[in-house]
């Protein structure tokens, strides 16, 4: 962390609400993204309980699993769910535009340029905590396998046919999810940390309750007190006023609330099941449809704060405007999604339990500069974020006091400008390194040609650094109008480059070389499901 | 009172003392140790796990709860996971410690389990390590499988006893000793999450230090095993599966932490007269019992310590920086209060020649700076409604 966000929680804790950690928003905000807010059973992995999911604040729907054990239930819940995400997807999938792309031929191994459809917009899934995107993770690794009574009839426990599409899809917003600055699949606890400080640590910015508490109090009560509030504060019958934003459950929700209530409903389905006749059915189906009632209610009571907290959140986003990159980075979303929309019209198989040795890199390498990309983007588009570079000796701005035209020697001379730039900043620079400025939008390089003396006020602060201009400036001998600051200027110049390389280029995965396991083991059979057993969780 | 014979029974009534008349000593266990051991410079927690004093009850009666609490869903699903593991007597669990840690040994067929139910923790320390003993026999070993089903370990901390219970203790054909922890979180294709085995890892390395113990008092002393065998459910079953964990860095970080540990004589003799942390006894005049003893807070507290909320309020009260993060304490110098900090920050207050000062006061025109630019009537800054009005200037 760096000593300006510590500043900035201290500033908060004084100030009893949140500071800004960002002048702009740094994230896209999908104009209509699918909020989902899940609960799981405590003990079983990932075993859903119930959910509200939906694009419309005013209207969630309502999925709840009265029996989270039951593996016919939990199915339920997962076609339901799938009914609710995948139309949402299929909304996006649908309306393209003409984009092209570069790929290596395969014939002539040359870079060709080929026309291929790009998504004009993608969906957008917003979950309320990091723990959220884990589940979605997770529920994803749980479908992504199953068969269904199509593709497998003679397997026990089919699962209902989307399931398996659904569990890809998650799978996919999943891995999308850890590309550092995408939008595909957000947390909102984390979309909130990363634009405010709050007066409490990052651990506890992590209760969604909380932060929002810090971030926008109620009037006239301050942020630490509404944040206790939120963490803490719990009603007559022990239960917490603002529930944990999941997906796991409160233990005294659990252990006084959902458990007496699961069980009623177990003792309503037996009594169901040992009916005699007509008449006593239908009265007990009449207990069993109340005791369904009775826990569908408690799981909207525990998710329903939470998702209005949500909304809450993203109106409080919404108020930042976006960044100039943004559009950038969700149209590598968008590339992301379509991406997987071909490969799953494509008939391809799921993705694979653990990734061959080539996957695995380039996910890494792009991971790696993704990181880059937003660590440079986000200095660029935010002065606050700049400043904490600047801190850093990463970067410094300052005023231009002095330029002399300058020019390579040869015989087309070009022009290679000194420009003196007094700067209170400390860069780290080092003898000939290079600098970087935007000028328009595009990177212009500068190199470090040493320091002026300074006989100004010698006072210690401030020097006077004296940059060679190197490129962006035209073909002709003198620099084109503009592209060299000028005397008086306000300039920003940082240590680090603006745009990312790609790294070095890895084998085709057929090519894996022997050090890497060799090419993947090439069994094109589709991976096995999941073994079903009869205690089965999930 | 009659006068205590020695030191120890002195410390013994002492410590009784400090948790109030008829109060039953809550046991320490392995969870609540490593707990400590990640922070060994907090003399209030020492003191009260040293003393047995039930922490919850004690957040209870000081009026903030705890928050603590398992879910009976899983403590369930961690019960019956446990059970299906060890039935039949531990096969399963005994063919996971062949197969992932000592496949050369000979399989194992039928399994010895001896009974090690005793009377009181003392007792069943004493059956625990006569059944060590006698599984271990002759150096090199006997040749055969044992399984110890929920052994009681006894272990030093700070001056006081702590009883330990493994999920398992599997001594091996060839004489050596392996700690078994059971977990209901899943293994994933072959991979968990890893704050949880971290988590299982520092408290089998817990057993793992108790274990040497016993060790040592045998000639000769068999070998711990320094790898403990993790039981998952595999996948999304309920299926066992093992993964062999190293614990060798968690049982030597433990082990120097335990030593750095004040003892508790030490704490309990700096401590005024008349202290008593009865959870009967008044809140105001438990809060003043527990501010006798210091207590270094960090918000990591929250998650390991019942009392956590408690010294929260106290270090926030006092502003204290910690209070919002170890790392953040760790970049300011020797300012240790919000108010010190801002003071400095705004060069109210600070040496400049410090360069902990210097580097907050550049931060400070820097943060400033970047919010008036942004601020900046024209420049595309940000404007929060929420906030308009309040936020003119946040660095004055």
């Amino acid at each position: 962390m760096s000593l300006i966000t510590t500043l900035g929680r201290l500033e908060a804790v004084r100030a009893g609400h949140a500071q800004p950690a960002a002048t702009v928003r740094h994230r896209r905000l999908s104009d209509r993204p699918l909020v989902l807010v899940p609960l799981t059973t405590a003990g079983e992995t990932g075993a859903p309980l119930g959910a509200l999911v939906g694009t419309d604040r005013a209207a969630p729907r309502l999925l709840a699993v009265p029996q989270p054990r039951d593996r016919d239930l939990r199915f339920a819940f997962l076609a339901e769910l799938a009914d609710v995400v995948l139309p949402y997807i299929d909304g996006y999938a649908e309306s393209v535009e003409a984009a092209e792309r570069t790929e290596t031929d395969p014939e002539t191994g040359k870079r060709v340029k080929v026309e291929v459809e790009l998504c004009a917009e993608a969906p957008q899934l917003i979950v309320p905590s990091r723990a959220g995107i884990d589940l979605v993770r997770l529920l994803g690794r749980s479908m992504r396998f199953r068969r269904t009574a199509e593709q497998d009839p003679e397997a026990p426990h089919p699962a209902p046919p989307r399931v398996p599409l659904l569990g890809r899809w998650l799978t996919h917003f999943g891995e999308r999810a850890r590309v550092p600055g995408s939008s595909l699949l957000t947390a909102l606890s984390e979309l909130l940390a990363r634009h405010w400080t709050t007066g409490q640590s990052g651990l506890e910015d992590q209760h969604l309750g909380a932060l929002l508490a810090w971030i926008d109090p109620p009037e006239g009560v301050p942020g630490a007190e509404a944040a206790l509030r939120a963490e803490l504060a719990r009603d007559a019958d022990g239960q917490l006023l603002c529930p944990p934003a999941g997906p796991a459950t409160d233990p005294a929700f659990d252990n006084r609330l959902l458990a007496p209530a699961v069980e009623r409903y177990d003792r309503a389905r037996t009594a169901l099941a040992a009916a005699e006749d007509g008449l006593e059915a239908d009265d007990r189906l009449g207990a069993l449809t109340a005791a369904e009632r009775e826990i569908r209610a408690l799981v909207e009571s525990r998710t329903r704060p939470t998702w209005d907290a949500v909304w809450h959140g993203i109106d409080l986003l919404r108020t930042l405007p976006e960044g100039a990159h943004v559009e950038e980075r969700w149209t590598r979303d968008r590339w992301s999604f379509t991406g997987h929309r071909d490969r799953v019209l494509a008939g391809e198989p799921p993705q694979p339990r653990r990734d061959d040795a080539v996957t695995a890199a380039n996910k890494l390498a792009a991971r790696e500069r993704e990181q880059a990309r937003l660590d440079a983007q986000e200095a660029l588009d935010d002065p606050l974020v700049m400043a904490g570079r600047r801190l850093a000796g990463e970067a410094f701005a300052g005023e231009v006091t002095d330029v002399v035209l300058a020019y390579t020697e040869g015989r087309r001379p070009s022009p290679r400008p000194l420009v003196t730039v007094r700067t209170d900043d400390r860069p780290h620079l080092g003898e000939r390194a290079r600098v970087h400025r935007s000028l328009d939008g595009r990177p212009q390089s500068a190199e470090f040609a040493g320091y002026a003396p300074d006989e100004g006020a010698g006072d210690g602060e401030g020097a006077l650094v004296v940059l060679r201009i190197m490129d962006k400036m035209g073909r002709g001998r003198e620099p084109e109008a503009g592209s060299v600051p000028e005397k008086g200027d306000r300039v920003c110049f940082t240590l680090f480059e603006h745009e990312q390389r790609g790294g070095a280029k890895l084998p085709d995965a057929e090519r894996t070389p022997w050090t890497h396991g060799g090419p993947p083991g090439g069994s094109d059979a589709p991976e096995p499901a999941d073994p079903v057993t009869e205690e089965d969780v999930l | 009172m009659p006068p205590p014979r020695t030191r120890g029974t002195a410390l013994r009534q002492r410590l009784a003392d400090l948790r109030g008349p008829g109060v039953q000593a809550k046991a320490l266990d392995a969870r609540a140790l490593a707990a400590l051991a990640a922070n060994p410079g907090c003399r209030r927690r020492a003191i009260l796990d040293g003393a047995g004093v039930d922490k919850a009850a004690l957040a209870d009666a000081l009026g903030v709860p705890s928050g603590f609490g398992q879910s009976q869903f899983a403590f369930m699903r961690g019960n019956a996971f446990e059970a299906r593991v060890k039935a039949d007597g531990g096969a399963e669990l005994l063919r996971l410690v062949h197969r992932t840690l000592d496949p050369g040994a000979e399989p194992p067929g039928r399994a010895e389990v001896p009974d090690l139910t005793a009377a009181g923790p003392e007792g069943r320390v004493a059956r625990t390590a006569l059944a060590l003993r006698e599984a271990t026999g002759a150096p090199g070993g006997t040749g055969a499988w044992t399984l110890l089903d929920h052994p009681l370990l006894a272990l030093d901390v700070a001056g006081s006893p702590a009883f330990l219970e493994p999920d398992a203790v599997v001594v091996h054909p060839d004489g050596g000793w392996t700690v078994v922890e059971i977990k209901s979180f899943p293994m994933l294709d072959g991979s968990a999450d890893p704050g949880k085995v971290g988590a299982a890892a520092r408290q089998a390395a817990v057993y793992v230090l108790a274990l040497e113990e016993v060790a040592a008092r045998l000639d000769p002393a068999p070998p711990v095993r320094q790898r403990v065998l993790l039981v998952c459910p595999k996948d999304f079953s309920n299926l066992p599966t093992a993964s062999a964990v190293d614990v060798r860095k968690q049982r030597a970080v433990t082990a120097r932490q335990l030593t750095r540990l004040t003892r508790i004589e030490d704490i309990a003799d700096a401590l005024p007269g008349g202290v008593c942390f009865s959870p009967g006894l008044p809140a105001a005049q438990l809060t003043a019992a527990v501010e006798t003893v210091p207590a270094s807070y960090a918000p990591e507290c929250l998650a390991a310590c019942e009392l956590a909320f408690h010294c929260r309020a106290r270090s926030r009260a006092a502003g204290a920086v910690t209070a919002l993060g170890r790392s953040v304490r760790a970049e300011l110098g020797g300012l240790s209060t919000v108010d010190d900090v801002l003071a400095a920050a705004h060069g109210e207050a600070g040496d400049p020649g410090d360069p902990a000062v210097a580097a907050l006061r550049r931060a400070a025109a820097l943060r400033t700076e970047a919010l008036a630019l942004a601020a900046a009537p024209g420049a595309d800054g940000p404007r929060d409604p929420a906030r308009a009005g309040r936020e003119v200037s946040p660095c004055r």
